[in-house]
């Protein structure tokens, strides 16, 4: 399986935010988009969810399931988390268990909400309406979604703002587990994720706001993993 | 179809949990009714030959007032954008969502009016006729009402805008809910036609509404 995005190019309000991005990300790949605020790191994330429609060039997920859209296969955890104050923990993770549910879960919907809950140690928290759950954690009860239907795609946006240390090591102990289980994560971040050997592509953003590659390597290409684990890729 | 039956769940359990947009609707209705004899002096014969009228026409603006309430917090929270990538497609997530509505809001305004029609000296005969019309006509004013919801999402304090939207919408619900009304107190006058065709309409909206509210939650979300 793998992700293809071809010379990408997304409008937003008469400005060209997303311009000629191409990509490659097979399975069991991390692909860690930074940049500037204002890059497009947002837009090529809902672009790939299937919310936003590229100008032109073309997204495909080739090898998964060609019955489903691209967003019927992935998990999309944008800057809201998609958890409901009035809900507990457990009831918000129920519910997405059986909303987003690729139909190949094995277990049942509370074994994997249990499972999701344990993996973002959640579960002292699992009976608590999510309304009273501090920012921290309520991103945690955002991001468990990921663990409670059977995706191969995961697009994070900065899915780590607002945790604290010891939640973002578990984060990317999440993704580096869904990487070596053959999945692709496709992750914006601001600051190093820690996941050795992921991949990155930095969106750049000119002067007047407007995105291009790098006008010193070939479009979009895409930086090999810096060193010692995590920093940024150097233009 | 699992998917749709968990979304109704949830968006009912949320309306018992979160109690004020129904019990707001609710209080509504019966103000305004309220307000109907207050204003117009205590003449039983104008208040029984105008409550038709007005117990229809107050429970469209009551029921209007809940409308923004379909889409808003999913909208706000996120849950909208998760929706569209769960395997129930758009359009039915919408149905489930007018659907909850109806239960949540439609049904206790139309269980509500009965009671009000004593405010305004409703003749007798007219009681069966104002339940099965209200509960005929009410699912239209949910499902139209919810395409309505999804193309003011975004404006904020749209809900003017979807006063002006949705309300000419309403119109034929409301000539035949009252139509059917004054055919049930005078016999052989029609009651049947009045709510079939009401019927007739519920059911074209329950089509149509979903589908238009999905195309305007995809323009939302771009």
């Amino acid at each position: 399986m793998r992700l293809v995005v071809e010379s990408l190019k997304v409008i937003r309000g008469s400005r060209p935010v997303i311009c000629g991005v191409s990509a490659t990300v097979a399975g069991g790949e991390a692909l860690l988009l930074t940049g500037p605020n204002g890059a497009g790191k947002t837009t090529l994330i809902r672009t790939l969810a299937g919310f936003l429609e590229p100008a032109s060039g073309a997204v495909r997920l080739e090898g998964g399931d060609g019955e489903r859209e691209i967003a019927q296969q992935c998990h999309y955890v944008g800057h809201a988390n998609g958890t409901k104050s009035n809900l507990t923990v457990a009831e918000n993770l129920a519910f997405w268990a059986r909303c987003l549910a690729a139909g190949s879960e094995t277990s049942s919907i509370a074994g994997r909400v249990a499972a999701a809950l344990a993996g973002l140690g959640l579960e002292p928290l699992a009976g608590i309406r999510a309304g009273y759950l501090s920012a921290g954690q309520r991103r945690r009860a955002g991001l468990a979604r990921v663990l409670v239907a059977d995706r191969p795609l995961w697009l994070l946006d900065e899915p780590t703002a607002s945790l604290d240390a010891a939640s973002a090591v578990l984060v990317a102990g999440l993704i580096k587990a869904h990487v070596a289980a053959g999945g692709i994560v496709v992750a914006a971040t601001h600051v190093p994720l820690g996941i050795d050997g992921a991949r990155y592509l930095r969106l750049g953003a000119t002067a007047e706001g407007a995105a291009s590659p790098s006008p010193n390597a070939p479009p979009s290409s895409i930086m090999p993993p810096a060193r010692g684990g995590g920093g940024k890729a150097v233009r | 179809m699992n998917a749709f039956w968990t979304l109704v769940a949830r968006d009912l359990r949320l309306a018992v949990r979160e109690g004020s947009a129904v019990g707001t609707a609710l209080g509504f209705y019966l103000i305004v009714v309220t307000l109907m004899p207050l204003g117009l002096g205590p003449d039983l014969r104008l208040l029984s030959r105008i409550a038709p009228g007005v117990l229809w026409i107050a429970l469209l603006l009551a029921a209007l007032l809940s409308l923004p309430r379909i889409f808003e917090t999913d909208h706000e929270d996120g849950s909208l954008e998760v929706m569209a990538t769960g395997s129930l497609p758009l359009e039915g997530a919408a149905a489930a969502k007018a659907l909850a509505h109806w239960l949540s809001t439609g049904i206790p305004l139309a269980l509500l009016a009965p009671l009000l029609g004593l405010l305004l000296n409703l003749e007798l005969g007219a009681y069966p006729a104002l339940v099965t019309s209200m509960l005929a006509g009410t699912p239209a004013i949910s499902f139209l009402g919810a395409a309505g919801a999804a193309l003011t999402l975004s404006a904020r304090r749209g809900g003017l805008l979807l006063a002006l939207l949705v309300l000419p919408l309403y119109v034929p619900t409301l000539i035949f809910g009252i139509s059917a009304m004054s055919a049930a107190t005078v016999p052989g006058q029609g009651f049947e036609a009045s709510l079939l065709i009401l019927c007739a309409i519920s059911l074209a909206s329950l089509v149509l509404g979903p589908v238009a509210a999905a195309a305007a939650l995809r323009l939302q979300m771009q």
